[in-house]
């Protein structure tokens, strides 16, 4: 089994504030992380190569400080790491990226034959989740979205069964490989590499690819110039904070205080004693 | 198979990347690993980089470190509650090239110092902690043990620049456990504002910084003392006070940092600000009494973990570097002869350490803790009276100065007596001889 797992360094959102001024998204001096979503794709994968041998291979298309993303990656477990990076590659929009990571995929494919291509369910920067079935599409694979489960691989019969949540229930899907997989979070619990993995890490060499060596074909395809999205504006949603209700009963027991609130409850929302009723 | 190296460093803080970056540049095979998920990552500091101990390391560093101002005025606070008497100390010296000291965000500069580390041909692993120090039947420490699978390492000689808690060299027993106090408890908080703000508030232009130290009331009565330093865009605050004496106050430094933020003369220089980083941290500020046990067979303390901090002229990264520092070179010097990392051939390390700065610098003011504690009149009597004979002074009332004189004395020796007064000053002598 041969795996590409594909990450975005991203800014750690939690720590992320747009300016009060002039809206933008101020980046300056927030920390920089592997998307949280990709790390359950990498263990995926990980797992999945533990269990039936193979290589699993990180891609990452980025700025040169990414290669930190991708280190982390190997010192997880990962066996290999290319980071694709071009100054051509700058201001690419979900469009652009696919379309230059399916060509390096298809690279790396010429090195040792893809069976399966990873990606979060959706960065947390962008929150598109376009990507993954971007490259799927550009690339001819089958697409297996928000999956929650690997069931079974059968790498011989070139099959594969997976749990995918969908609106009010899973569903059990079956395909045939290659294809792209985007997991869902908490499918997984990332693991903490070993020593040697780190070690591995600390002295593994990261390959750069530019445009040429990524095997980019078009080059009105990739950056800015393949990039038809406009983001006409970027605004912080007002909090919905709502006033929370103080209330108070003089010398009561905790048993008042909790008739107390049920009352409150049950004037403010007519309907819930009724429904409460009928349910019990 | 376990890998073997000639060196590992515990620790990636300035003690730790000091030591691993001049291994390194020795031509030793030198693993450093830390716990943090970067270099710095775990580290707090108010901060002032003295350039004298990186410059020895990296002498280019003014070129490529991440420096937020060079200080060109250090002034010195002695606080009451409502006001505070001070010196300040402003000189244009201080404005040629080479600069001597510096505000750092250690969190950026550590970054940097680790990549220059892995440029000098270290191996640096991050997010491992070293859980034990393996030895041989002997005693002699041999490798380490992480919290990673399959974590064991070899090595020649372990050199622990793991910071203030040193729990390997307590586990190992090299250390005692530390005393509340032989330490320090200090929080910090970072406020954010514009340049522009920060250069009118403290009278300086672009690159030019401001240091304020400050004791007195602020402590209420704790040993210990308050900082804040302007960065790039930004204001350091912090205070601490030494371990014993918060737990017999019952009080936190939190608390402390919240009331000296709302001191009259402090708040104009913090306020608008948003803060966006609160740390609090130990600093070992026992002296040189607190020393431990710096070396045996195998093994070298260096920086915090050792106790290198000078607390009354608020060093201690400097100490780290050049303990650090001096640590790697007696190793590499060995290495070279072809000399075992016997404790007997490591004792050249403490040898060393006393020919230098850091062991004379501590040695002189070996007293002064002892002092402070037992005398906490330097802390709150004394602030309080001199803040008061300056508000008598230069309040014009009609009284006349002889008078003023005359009541500010009574106030001094109604509060200490005469003999108290001259008992003080000899004390005062005596902690800072
Ligand atoms: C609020 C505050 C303000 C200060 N201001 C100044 C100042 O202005 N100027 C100054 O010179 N000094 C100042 N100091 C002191 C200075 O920060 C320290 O003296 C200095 O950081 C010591 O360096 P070190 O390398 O010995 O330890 P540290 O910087 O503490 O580094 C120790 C490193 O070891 C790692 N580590 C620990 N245990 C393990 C383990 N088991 N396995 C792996 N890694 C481990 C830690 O994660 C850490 O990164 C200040 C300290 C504080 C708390």
């Amino acid at each position: 089994m041969h795996s590409v797992v594909c990450i975005k360094q991203v800014p750690d959102s939690a720590q992320i504030r747009v300016h009060p001024v002039t809206n933008t998204i101020m980046r300056q001096g927030v920390p920089a992380i592997v998307n949280p979503y990709d790390l359950f794709a990498l263990e995926e994968a990980l797992r999945l190569r533990d269990q039936l041998g193979g290589r699993v291979t990180v891609i990452s298309m980025g700025p040169t400080q990414a290669e930190v993303a991708l280190r982390k990656a190997l010192s997880l477990g990962a066996d290999d790491a290319i980071l694709v990076t071009d100054k051509a590659f700058a201001g690419a929009d979900t469009l652009a990226t696919s379309y230059a990571l399916a060509a390096a995929i298809r690279q790396i494919g010429k090195e040792l034959p893809v069976d399966l291509v990873f990606t979060g369910k959706q960065t947390i920067d962008g929150d598109t989740a376009q990507v993954g079935p971007g490259i799927a599409r550009r690339m001819g694979l089958q697409l297996l979205t928000y999956v929650s489960r690997i069931v079974e691989v059968a790498p011989e019969r070139r099959e594969i069964v997976v749990e995918r949540r969908a609106e009010g229930g899973v569903q059990v899907l079956q395909t045939r490989l290659p294809c792209l997989i985007t997991m869902l979070e908490d499918s997984n619990r990332m693991r903490f590499g070993s020593l040697p993995d780190a070690l591995r890490a600390a002295r593994q060499e990261v390959r750069h690819w530019d445009k040429t060596a990524a095997g980019i074909e078009d080059v009105t395809k990739i950056g800015l110039k393949g990039s038809p999205t406009i983001v006409s504006k970027v605004f912080t949603p007002s909090p919905r904070a709502e006033k929370a209700e103080m209330i108070a009963i003089e010398d009561g027991s905790p048993a008042d205080l909790a008739a107390a609130l049920l009352g409150r409850i049950a004037a403010r929302f007519p309907g819930v004693e009724k429904e409460l009723a009928q349910r019990a | 198979m376990i890998e073997r190296f000639d060196a590992i460093v515990v620790g990636a803080g300035p003690a730790g990347n000091a030591a691993t970056y001049t291994l390194a540049k020795s031509g030793l095979h030198v693993l450093q690993i830390e716990r943090g998920e970067t270099a710095g990552a775990k580290n707090v500091q108010g901060a002032i980089l003295y350039a004298d101990a990186l410059e020895r390391l990296i002498p280019e560093f003014r070129d490529e470190a991440p420096l937020e101002r060079h200080i060109i005025e250090q002034r010195m606070w002695v606080m009451d509650d409502e006001s505070y008497i001070g010196t300040h100390f402003r000189s244009d010296e201080f404005n040629k090239p080479p600069h001597n000291r510096y505000t750092i965000i250690r969190a950026k500069f550590d970054k940097w110092f680790s990549k220059k580390v892995r440029e000098a041909g270290a191996l640096v692993i991050n997010e491992t902690t070293v859980t034990e120090l393996l030895r041989d039947d002997r005693g002699k420490v041999i490798g380490v043990r992480t919290d990673r699978a399959g974590g064991d390492l070899h090595a020649d000689v372990v050199i622990l620049a793991d910071g203030v808690n040193s729990t390997l060299a307590r586990k190992a027993g090299f250390r005692p456990e530390i005393e509340p106090k032989h330490v320090a408890l200090a929080v910090k908080e970072i406020h954010f504002m514009p340049r522009d703000t920060i250069e009118s508030r403290f009278n300086i232009h672009k690159g030019e910084g401001v240091v304020i130290e400050m004791l007195g009331k602020i402590t209420q009565g704790m040993m210990g003392t308050g900082f804040l330093y302007t960065n790039g865009d930004s204001v350091s605050i912090g205070i601490g006070c030494m371990l014993s004496d918060l737990m017999a106050q019952k009080t936190t430094p939190y608390e402390l940092l919240e009331r000296m933020k709302a001191h009259p003369s402090i708040r104009p220089l913090i306020q608008g600000g948003e803060m966006k980083e609160y740390a609090a941290h130990l600093i070992p500020e026992g002296g040189y009494h607190a020393i431990p046990q710096v070396f045996g067979d195998g093994w070298l303390i260096a920086g915090d973990s050792g106790m290198f901090v000078n607390a009354v002229h608020r060093e201690g990264s400097n100490l780290a570097m050049t303990t650090g520092r001096i640590a790697a070179e007696t190793v590499a010097e060995l290495f070279k002869a072809g000399q075992p990392m016997t404790a007997a051939n490591l004792a050249e390390y403490r040898r060393r350490l006393d020919d230098s700065f850091v062991m004379k610098d501590l040695m002189k003011y070996k007293d002064l803790p002892d002092i402070f504690h037992a005398n906490k009149q330097f802390l709150t009597t004394y602030p309080e009276l001199l803040n008061r004979s300056a508000y008598t002074m230069l309040r014009v009332d009609g009284v006349d100065k002889l008078s003023k004189e005359r009541e500010i004395f009574a106030d001094f020796r109604d509060k200490r007596s005469l003999f108290g007064l001259l008992g003080d000053a000899f004390k005062l002598w005596r902690a800072f001889r």
